[in-house]
């Protein structure tokens, strides 16, 4: 449904996008992660359409945004970072002006096109309102409004979830899981926990090129170092991490906290190898008392540091 | 497009302030003109009066018309509905010829305003009507030229301060360009003197309709609308911001 094939974009001497490559098919959510400037934005722009790439091409359900900018645009919303809206209309007159741009002319097709988006976001309550007058997480909930009036099947939600409150963003989260089953979403976001439950595949974009795409769980799981375990014992904290570091598979051993006459320990075992059983052994050799042993499973956040280089936070 | 210009322009307070101080500016220099005609006498409306009326009128088309156009653009790029417009399936031209439009009705319901004094003259003391009906066609045509050159200003920034006086830069020196004929080299002289707006106009306002001045407010509104449409189109090396 969305399709990008080797889109370039160049301001000047800057290269703000760098052959990006990337489809979105209905149905389907696709999450769009990077550090901020990575080029998301100047990505999803050139995919709505506000101005073309230096170099590629972009496609909505097989109409390239070049040369088909009309067919091309009656078929994708789009909801910016920042929520387009005319502060000093109301939430129902600017969904029906949008209506109208889309191509619903008679007045009882806007109202109802409006309706539409109104119902599906929830708005009834704040539909007189003026734009001016609406709360952050509202206004952001109109920006959504307005990128499904006339139901486009392809959505472009650039970080949807900015400046929400948790309450906000799980419902928000409820709405683009919805929106996902006969759509195509794609959906920008720096909330890696978000898109993690949220995405069915994530591309990972850094300095304008994509540096990973696939399924959150592939991704983290590629780009984790070595498989890693925590190990709680009944132990001194310095015997303990010499009688782990011993235990054949086992890379590092990294003491996590003591006290009590208890140690914990993080443990880095080779790739595919799982060191628990001779964990366990080891522990039992020694007469130590094993309070728990548990594999730490690698999340996006920290396949995303490790892939745009951003160091980790100390543990 | 044109619709929701009109309903954004008159749903605020300025395009009533605008209007009412056209009106005014306007109702106060025909009374005048008409007292000053009265006063010092003569026989020829077209030369003596209308000429003077369509004149003043013109300086108040210059001095309100860019505040009509100034937000049509600038104020979209603020906000980022401009983005918005950009992502709709409507072409920039559309979009253009929307506002263009919604311009150009506000100016006629201001203009229609002005008939006012002309008609209770007409009531009390009928006139020949050509010269008028001249004058107020080369009215519109201006106010086309204004609009198209305001509308251009607006596209480029997003500051709508900025927009308005980059209007009334460009015009008061179309204007001002062939005051001092005396500065002018004898080479460039034709040439701004073809350039300067207002040379155009008197020809109406003196009750003549030349092809030639209607060509060229015409020339200049296409002129100024294409500058229009390439400052939108320039978001593909200049970004969105």
């Amino acid at each position: 449904m969305i399709e990008a094939h080797e889109l370039s974009k160049r301001f000047g001497g800057r290269t703000a996008v760098d052959g990006v490559s990337l489809e979105v098919a209905r149905g389907e959510i696709v999450g769009f992660l990077g550090p901020n400037g990575a080029g998301k934005t100047t990505t999803l722009r050139i995919l709505a359409g506000v101005f073309p790439p230096t170099a590629g091409r972009a496609l909505v359900d097989g109409h390239d945004l070049a040369t088909a900018p009309l067919a091309a645009r009656a078929r994708l919303g789009y909801a910016p970072e920042r929520p387009a809206l005319y502060l000093e209309m109301t939430v129902a007159g600017q969904l029906e002006f949008v209506a109208a741009m889309r191509g619903a002319s008679r007045t009882a097709a806007r109202r109802a096109a409006a309706a539409a988006a109104i119902a599906r976001t929830g708005l009834d309550d704040v539909r007189e309102r003026r734009l001016g007058t609406l709360s952050r997480g509202l206004r952001q909930r109109v920006g959504i409004a307005l990128a499904l009036v006339g139901d486009p099947p392809a959505l472009l939600l650039d970080e949807p979830a900015a400046g929400l409150d948790p309450a906000q963003s799980a419902e928000l989260r409820r709405l683009v899981r919805a929106l996902g089953r006969d759509h195509a979403v794609f959906v920008s976001s720096h909330v890696l926990a978000d898109m993690e439950a949220l995405c069915d595949r994530v591309v990972i974009l850094h300095r304008g090129r994509v540096l990973a795409a696939d399924t959150p769980a592939a991704i983290a799981a590629r780009l984790r170092p070595s498989d890693r375990v925590e190990v709680e014992v009944q132990a001194a904290g310095a015997a303990l991490d010499a009688a782990l570091a011993a235990v054949p598979g086992v890379r590092a051993v990294h003491r996590v906290h003591e006290g009590a006459g208890r140690a914990r320990c993080r443990v880095e075992a080779m790739p595919g190898t799982d060191v628990r059983p001779a964990l366990a052994a080891a522990v039992a050799a020694h007469g130590w008392g094993l309070l728990a042993l548990a594999p730490i499973e690698p999340t996006l956040e920290e396949a995303f540091l490790a892939l745009t280089g951003v160091p980790e936070r100390a543990a | 497009m044109c619709r929701r210009e009109l309903g954004a322009l008159f749903g605020g307070p300025l395009a009533w302030v605008l209007a009412a101080v056209f009106a005014v500016l306007a109702g106060y220099f025909f009374w005048s003109e008409l007292a000053f005609f009265v006063l010092f006498g003569g026989s020829n409306l077209p030369m003596g009066l209308w000429r003077f009326v369509f004149l003043d009128f013109r300086l108040v088309a210059l001095l309100v018309l860019p505040l009509v156009t100034m937000r049509m653009f600038a104020e979209e790029r603020k906000l980022g509905t401009l983005e918005l417009l950009w992502t709709l399936p409507v072409r920039d031209g559309e979009v253009l010829g929307g506002k263009f439009l919604a311009a150009w009705l506000a100016y006629l319901v201001m203009l229609a305003s002005t008939l006012v004094g002309p008609a209770a003259l007409w009531a009390l003391h009928p006139f020949a009507l050509p010269p008028v009906i001249a004058g107020y066609v080369g009215m519109l045509l201006l106010g086309a030229a204004l609009i198209a050159c305001g509308l251009a200003a607006s596209a480029v920034t997003e500051n709508q301060v900025v927009s308005a006086m980059l209007t009334y830069g460009v015009l008061v020196f179309l204007w001002f360009v062939t005051w001092n004929e005396a500065a002018l080299s004898e080479a460039v002289a034709p040439v701004l003197l073809q350039l300067s707006l207002f040379d155009h106009f008197y020809g109406f306002a003196q009750g003549v309709i030349d092809s030639r001045h209607v060509v060229w407010l015409l020339a200049f509104t296409a002129f100024f609308l294409f500058l229009a449409h390439r400052a939108l189109g320039a978001r593909a090396w200049r970004g969105v911001a």
